[in-house]
């Protein structure tokens, strides 16, 4: 959203927006990714401000990114990667490995750390993971920070030859702020991949003597880092604070509130800038570490006060002033600093201690949502029968709520397949599902059915095909028939995929169609082998809703409805069942489970 | 000028347009703006907030507890939940029509938001409105958002112009539904208007 202010051009958008523009003025040639709150809107943001030139893509995972990334980057072009901070995992296979080789081309993998965790499976800290592959983190805490360091960040790569982490969090992917973007941006001119096999096909021997030269250079590059602009110190005292990332807005926000604190700010977690460090610690006897996720920080500052024989006491998660788990806030960081500077607690708060009980809101699959419907003909045609169902990440997770009640696993992305394989070679008794979204599929489901088909498993995998993947915000996949290019490209077909790996059971129906569904379900079950159900129904959020459903006088208030489907639609009110028109899509799954015909679409009584 | 305004409610309702034009706004009115919106899983019929912070005194992009000037509401439990980043003395815009999780529903507690406007009432400078009442005139739920706004921006809590408020619904609304939504802002202005005529009474 371009704002004028002034006479300069100012775009309020999302640090991950911020991210997109940075790279994008940083000449950027190729951007690739994989969706993942709260990464997702960085290439969003490519795609639509003027890109020409750039090659954009949503790849099916991370891993093809990064490789996708790594071959521009050998060829000298600039290249993105992004992903959340899981996405990593996925990818560690080709980033360690191009750790060893280098690159010609700035590299910069933005991987999207989420403290809470507020959308994933777990608090794992890529500063980490950047040490652990010994390539430079990049750190930022505002997302007009963010703007600028990513710019930085293809400097740093291309001056060292090497991909380089950026890392935000949540709550600077996700903030908003007025950066002021340039008007006009080109991607970089480069030269093209240049043979040799010496420096690109990566060898123990040549492994062994990059490893050396790698932790020689990172040695020059903490020296770098040292007068690196955005690792700063402000205020002085006896008493300082260590920070980085949001923590620093945090405690820039409580030294303004108390006239000033000492706050050393590291943006640069790996390769740690000693220097930086000791030259800040001057004077000081005592530091608090504000950091989230893990102590990286604290550990850095042990060491060098270790190794330094400096007097220096160092709080923080290791010594237990701080929580290991969860995200950091004003009210948290405020009343940790309190204690450590012996400031009185101060505020304008209201007392809450005595409200009323709250309604608890787990988030849950959306009114009309045909995953609803799919869980609802698999429990229906099952029951009586022993089974696992293993769940899969997506919108289809919150399966698990109550009363559907559909998900007895889940652990990461495509384990749903190959765990519904595990458990049916322990618990031979057992109908084991497997459900997998459609993005997921793509993304990491194929590899588990060739294993399951290979090795004689006995499973139901349920495609739950919404042609979206949703839970992230609605991005394209192979098979919806779009690319970020713009362009329309064949859809790869779900079912042809399942018959070319050896699925020899593939029936698609749609799950809207209940009795139809069901009867897939029970057919599936009394096949042995590897078995497919591809249950296809878009995406509420990307189809226009039907005629509403309305409940008729016929209603018994029996309340079968609400007991069994839980659709957010339908509530009580004044004691009987009723439809909320705001929020039904016409799925009519309610109508074909109400046992006397009470309800129908709208005008219908 | 600083000023910390707080939006809440469930995922769906809205609350992300209503926090980008007060965001735009004061942007537009030339003031450093900084805001967050919860965006992923709780998305899906969660508690969502968005936090909107305006001025130079602002570091971070969340509100700190006791800080809001203002918190508009879109469900009156999410107001109580909320409540401590209101500071002493600020206003509560509240929707009194409740958004029954479907836990609830499944539960039959009777929650009906009733006890939570009572408690808000207690706790703090409110205004009730209640969107199936004031929607009624533009035949959808969906104009909620733009009629609080309307209603905020007449308190003057906001610190932001009304014209400016409507520049910015001119910018990001679709032709189509640009007149239906201007009057949904003025009818909430009005609303916002003598509320505070009452209060300051
Ligand atoms: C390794 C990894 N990458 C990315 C994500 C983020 N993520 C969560 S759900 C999801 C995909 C969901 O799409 P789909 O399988 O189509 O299910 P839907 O949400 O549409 O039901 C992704 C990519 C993740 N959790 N793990």
């Amino acid at each position: 959203m371009p704002q004028k202010t002034g006479d300069k051009m100012k775009e309020y958008v999302m640090g991950n927006g911020a991210i997109a523009l940075g790279a994008l003025a940083a000449g950027v040639n190729l951007a690739a990714g994989y969706p993942g709150t709260p990464s997702s809107e960085i290439i969003e943001t490519i795609s639509k401000y003027p890109h020409a030139g750039v090659h954009l893509e949503w790849s099916v995972n991370e891993k093809a990114a990064m490789e996708v990334a790594a071959a521009a980057a050998y060829s000298g072009a600039r290249a993105l990667v992004t992903m959340k901070q899981m996405g990593l995992n996925v990818a560690a296979d080709p980033l360690m490995s191009v750790a060893y080789v280098g690159v010609k081309g700035g590299m910069v993998v933005v991987c999207a750390d989420d403290p809470g965790p507020i959308s994933s499976q777990t608090e794992q800290d890529t500063r980490r993971f950047a040490d652990f592959a010994r390539i430079p983190v990049f750190d930022p805490s505002t997302p007009e920070e963010a703007f600028e360091m990513i710019g930085d960040a293809f400097e740093y790569s291309e001056k060292y030859s090497t991909p380089v982490i950026f890392r935000p969090t949540t709550r600077v992917c996700h903030a908003y702020a007025g950066v002021e973007a340039p008007d006009e941006s080109a991607p970089k001119k480069y030269e093209g991949f240049v043979r040799d096999p010496s420096k690109w096909v990566i060898f123990p021997r040549l492994s062994n003597y990059n490893h050396g030269m790698i932790e020689k250079r990172n040695a020059e590059i903490a020296a770098d880092f040292s007068s690196y602009r955005f690792n700063t110190v402000q205020g002085s005292g006896p008493l300082a604070v260590i920070t980085s990332g949001v923590s620093y807005a945090y405690a820039g926000e409580y030294s303004e509130k108390h006239g000033g604190i000492k706050i050393i700010r590291v943006a640069t977690a790996f390769p740690f800038p000693e220097d930086f460090i000791l030259g800040a610690l001057e004077g000081v006897s005592s530091v608090i570490c504000l950091e989230e996720l893990s102590p990286y920080i604290e550990e850095q500052v042990l060491k060098t006060v270790g190794r330094h024989h400096l007097d220096i006491e160092v709080k923080g998660k290791l010594d237990g002033t701080e929580p290991h788990n969860g995200e950091n806030s004003a009210e948290l960081t405020g009343a940790v600093l309190d204690r450590f500077f012996g400031f009185e607690p101060e505020g304008n708060l209201i007392d809450v201690s005595d409200s009323p009980a709250l309604p608890a809101r787990p988030p849950v699959l959306c009114a009309g949502c045909p995953h609803r419907a799919s869980f609802y003909a698999v429990k229906q045609a099952m029951k009586g029968r022993k089974c696992v169902f293993c769940g899969d990440i997506g919108c289809y997770t919150l399966g698990n709520a109550m009363p559907l009640d559909m998900v007895d696993t889940c652990l990461c992305m495509g384990a749903g397949i190959t765990m519904a394989q595990g458990f049916s070679h322990t618990d031979k008794d057992t109908v084991c599902f497997g459900f997998t979204g459609d993005s997921t599929f793509f993304a990491s489901g194929m590899t588990g059915v060739v294993n399951a088909v290979y090795n004689e498993a006995d499973i139901i995998l349920c495609v739950l095909d919404n042609s979206t993947t949703a839970m992230t915000g609605h991005q394209p996949h192979p098979g919806t028939g779009r690319n970020m290019m713009g362009d329309i490209v064949e859809k790869v077909s779900i079912e042809k995929v399942l018959e070319g790996m050896g699925v020899k059971k593939i029936i698609t129906v749609n799950p809207l169609d209940l009795e139809k569904a069901v009867n897939a379900v029970r057919e599936c079950a009394e096949t042995p082998g590897v078995k497919a159900i591809v249950f296809r129904s878009p995406c509420i959020a990307i189809v226009k809703s039907g005629a509403k459903c309305s409940v008729g006088s016929k209603c018994i208030n029996c309340r079968k409805c609400i007991r069994e489907i839980g659709c957010p639609a339908l509530i009580t009110e004044n004691g009987s069942v009723k439809i909320d028109s705001n929020l039904c899509t016409g799925c009519g799954l309610c109508a074909q489970i109400c046992p006397v015909g009470a309800i129908g679409g709208e005008g219908d009584e | 000028m600083n000023k910390d305004i707080m939006i809440c409610g469930v995922g769906g309702q809205g609350t992300v347009l209503a926090s980008k034009i007060i965001a735009a706004a004061a942007t537009q009115e030339g003031q450093t703006v900084h805001s967050a919106e919860t965006i992923g899983m709780a998305q899906r019929g969660g508690s969502v907030t968005s936090h909107v912070r305006i001025g130079d005194k602002a570091h971070s992009p969340l509100i700190p507890p006791g800080s809001a000037d203002i918190i508009l509401a879109f469900e009156p439990s999410e107001a109580v939940r909320n409540l401590r980043y209101l500071k002493a003395g600020g206003l509560a815009v509240v929707n009194t029509a409740p958004v029954k999780p479907v836990t609830e529903s499944l539960k039959e507690t009777g929650y009906d938001g009733k006890e939570m406007t009572a408690y808000l009432r207690r706790k703090c400078r409110c205004i009730f409105i209640d969107s199936d009442e004031v929607c009624a005139p533009f035949g959808s739920a969906k104009f909620f958002n733009i009629i609080i706004l309307g209603v905020a921006c007449a308190t003057g809590e906001t610190g932001i112009g009304k014209d400016v408020i409507l520049n910015q619904i001119d910018l990001r609304v679709p032709e189509k539904f640009r007149e239906t939504n201007r009057l949904a802002f003025l009818a909430g202005y009005e609303i916002g208007e003598k509320e505070k005529k009452q209060y300051e009474d």
